[in-house]
């Protein structure tokens, strides 16, 4: 009993434990060898100036601009995503014919697109849209097509002997049993989007966090640049948070939430 | 080939003539007609059965036993209605069940199926895996718990109605997938291998609460098994199938008085039946 509770307890302590060491490593490393802030700044430098970026106001609104376009992306993709995924995956013939356009689709690198959709649709916020949604689709959409697929034949035999209705046999059997795969489309895709977003924002445009790490490097402020990056990473994190309690509110059935709590448990 | 296997029945060698017995009188329930069955894969044809004829009669307990392989869980698929034969016909009440590769289902409606494999929906509770047939005919929620409740007591899983699969062991899976299957009160239960997974005093308990409801239900029942005491002691007749191709090659009448106490099993005629039996299955072996 006290067993499990420390081990539920472990990360708790080990996390704080490991970043307190590695910050004073690297402000020891700093001072040490005399490194110029230009290069990197140590910890205490950069929070200084973490502080000032967050209470500048300016940064709420990059970041807000950030969030809308991620999460604009990210729910176009969705909802295409699971359209076409479940087309493709009840109706094989269009998806034997589409295969090589999917495929082709899939390598090109659509992070190259950018100065594209900046030339069609401007500097501002649809083209950035556009790419985290390119980039969030293709995981889920792939998934969801694979999740159609994967209901398990012994089940579908237990509706088909009970006399059920098509609506029944989706609603009891094909939805729940696709909406794991679609979780784990959305948490590659959450944070694909993000990506889209930021590489979107480095191209072009003058709003947004990604803008403003380009900013601070042409300043050559490397500790806001710092900060921004910081910035980026709790927005990517709360993102991914955020689906990933959907699906344990959604799923909690599913062995991959109850796996990861036995495992902390 | 149907007078062939109607001469293989044998009659057990108790001095009573061998009427229909208790509980088990009535018109035909079940008709298999020269059922055969193909499968055609890449790899492989397999006649998994040929010439299958046998008439189960209402409120009648069949045993199937065979060896591994031998098309069991063929048969019983097309008797539920998943698997359309290659030949012959399936008459429930004396309607076909299947019209070429389609199925009637107005025939097979108060249907119980057990699987090999449990196929519990690990979303659902074991309370609501167990009513599962009945939200989808449409009963009240608060009628079909109870009725969940109360299955799940009668196959020893009280307490755990709130659990989910996962949490379960494979024995008590296979319960709850019989417990599913008892939930619509089946006049016809079709249970493929149910309690293998079960070691043998819950095996033992089980039979003798699987006579009881269907003794209490009348329900028919097909029911196949690995175990021959099992069949013995269940059945009204025990079909023993032959493998490749799978055929009928006996039907054993067995005379005891239902409902029958464990005590049976101990009966000289019972051994000899059980015995029998077995020389039989050896004998399959070598095909
Ligand atoms: N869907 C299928 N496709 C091809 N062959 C099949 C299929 N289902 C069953 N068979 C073949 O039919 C034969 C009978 O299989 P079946 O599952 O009915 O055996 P069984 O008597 O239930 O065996 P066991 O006691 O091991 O469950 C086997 O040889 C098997 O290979
Ligand atoms: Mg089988």
């Amino acid at each position: 009993m006290s067993r499990e509770r420390s081990r539920k307890l472990l990360p708790w302590v080990s996390t704080p434990l490991i970043l307190v060491v590695f910050f004073a490593l690297w402000e020891l490393f700093v001072r040490v060898y005399d490194v110029s802030e230009l290069v990197l700044p140590g910890p205490a430098t950069v929070l200084e100036s973490l502080v000032q970026v967050v209470t500048d106001p300016a940064t709420w609104d990059h970041a807000r601009v950030t969030a809308t376009e991620t999460i604009a992306g990210f729910l176009i993709a969705l909802v295409s995503g699971v359209a076409v995924g479940v087309v493709l995956g009840k109706v094989p013939w269009l998806e034997l014919s589409l295969r090589p356009m999917i495929v082709a689709s899939q390598v090109v690198p659509k992070v190259a697109l950018i100065p594209l959709f900046v030339i069609w649709f401007g500097f501002g916020m649809t083209s950035k849209v556009i790419m985290a949604a390119m980039l969030a689709f293709f995981p889920i959409m792939l998934n969801v097509q694979l999740g159609v697929r994967s209901v398990d034949p012994g089940q579908r035999e237990v509706m088909r002997s009970l006399n059920s209705t098509r609506w029944q046999t989706f609603t009891h059997l094909e939805l729940k049993s696709t909406m794991p795969y679609v979780f784990a489309g959305m948490e590659v895709g959450i944070v694909l989007a993000i990506i889209g977003t930021i590489v979107g924002e480095y191209l072009g445009g003058n709003e947004g966090l990604g803008y403003l790490v380009v900013r601070t490097l042409n300043e050559l402020n490397a500790p806001a640049l710092f900060a921004t990056i910081i910035l980026l990473s709790v927005l990517g994190l709360l993102l991914y948070f955020v689906v990933n309690g959907l699906k344990r509110f959604f799923i909690p059935w599913h062995e991959s939430v109850y796996g990861q709590q036995d495992a902390n448990g | 080939m149907a007078a062939d296997s109607a001469e293989m029945v044998e009659r057990t060698a108790g001095a009573r003539q061998a009427g229909p017995p208790e509980g088990a009188s009535g018109p035909a329930k079940l008709e298999l007609i020269g059922i055969g069955k193909e499968f055609h894969t890449k790899r492989a044809h397999t006649q998994a059965l040929s010439g299958i004829d046998l008439t189960i009669r209402d409120g009648e307990f069949v045993s199937v036993i065979g060896r591994s392989g031998c098309g069991k869980t063929t048969l019983l698929r097309m008797l539920a209605g998943l698997l359309s034969p290659s030949t012959g016909q399936i008459l429930i009440e004396g309607r076909s069940l299947w019209n070429g590769a389609r199925v009637d289902t107005s025939v097979v409606s108060q249907l119980g199926v057990v699987f090999q494999e449990a196929n519990l929906f690990p979303w659902y509770s074991v309370a609501e895996n167990i009513a599962l047939p009945l939200r989808l005919r449409g009963d009240g929620k608060a009628e079909r718990l109870a009725r969940a409740y109360e299955l799940a007591e009668l196959v020893g899983l009280g307490g755990f109605e709130r659990s989910y699969p996962r949490e379960l062991s494979g024995g008590m899976r296979q319960r709850v997938a019989i417990a599913r299957a008892l939930s619509i009160r089946p006049k016809l239960l079709l249970m493929d291998e149910p309690f293998g997974a079960l070691d043998a005093l819950t095996r033992e308990r089980m039979n003798l609460e699987l006579q009881r409801i269907a003794l209490a239900t009348a329900a028919t029942v097909v029911f196949i098994t690995h175990d021959i005491t099992e069949a013995v002691f269940l059945g009204d007749r025990v079909v023993h199938l032959t493998p490749r191709p799978g055929r009928i090659r006996q039907v054993k009448a067995i005379e005891f008085d239902r409902p029958r106490g464990i005590d049976v099993q101990t009966e000289p005629g019972f051994g000899a039946i059980v015995r029998d039996l077995r020389h039989a299955l050896d004998e399959d072996e070598g095909r």
